[in-house]
């Protein structure tokens, strides 16, 4: 299952919960203000290292550049453009987007 | 003289004191679009000779970040504008430093001169405020 998240995580809980619900074979796509999730140097940054070891991260590249994040996402995690993200909706059977 | 004002008809000196005006942004940029409706709302306020701050808290630090380029999202990137309040005599910009250390941003990551405060510098900006408008 791929998990979309588009709200920052420190304004919604979103990204959190998301991560929690991760299971075998997920995938997490941060997109919108989900990809200040993907940011060294945050509060949420080590809970996002964490599920980086046993899950793909995917954050939408053109969301991450409109913010001026470019130098600041997260070793580890994919950067992926509009395609890559619905070849991402694709490989995987299901998409839940946290809202 | 309306033109400053759009056409409203505005009374010279009715009250005959300039107002302490604060804007409070804390939202990111883009993903929503409070951001730039405050943005709007402040360069309008400039025609009106008020006395203005502007704050940023909470993720409303993102939006004077430097570096953003947005042709890839197709928005318009209104970061530069920050740049441009300078002429329309707005420099009281204020940062909130638990915000930004808490994003892992420095002073130098953005895109304006800004003032950082502490958070009860910050309470005392907004109390000594007769309006506030929250972004």
């Amino acid at each position: 299952m791929l998990h979309t998240v588009n709200k920052s995580p420190t304004e919604r809980n979103t990204l959190e919960s998301c991560l929690k619900h991760l299971k075998k074979g997920g995938a997490v796509l941060l997109m919108e203000d989900g990809v200040y999730g993907a940011l060294k140097g945050t509060a949420s940054t080590k809970l996002v290292e964490q599920a980086l070891k046993n899950y793909p991260i995917y954050a939408l590249y053109p969301d991450i550049e409109a913010r001026g994040m470019q130098d600041r996402v997260i070793d580890g995690i994919k950067l992926v453009d509009y395609s890559g993200f619905v070849d991402l909706v694709v490989e995987y059977p299901t998409v839940q987007a946290w809202l | 003289m309306t033109e400053a004002t759009g056409g409203i008809e505005m009374e010279e000196n009715s009250s005959g004191k300039i107002k302490k005006f604060l804007y409070v942004n804390r939202k990111a940029p883009y993903g929503t679009i409070y951001a730039l409706e405050s943005l709007e709302v402040v360069l309008i306020s400039a025609a009106f000779d008020q006395d203005v701050s502007l704050a940023f808290l909470d993720d409303g630090v993102y939006q004077i970040m430097k570096g953003q380029h947005t042709k890839a999202i197709d928005v318009k990137n209104f970061s530069p504008t920050y740049r441009a309040l300078e002429g329309y005599d707005i420099e009281k910009l204020y940062v909130d430093k638990e915000s930004m250390e808490a994003r892992g941003l420095k002073e130098d990551d953005f895109i304006v001169p800004v003032k950082v405060l502490s958070t009860a510098e910050m309470a005392d900006l907004m109390q000594s405020q007769d309006v506030v408008l929250s972004f």
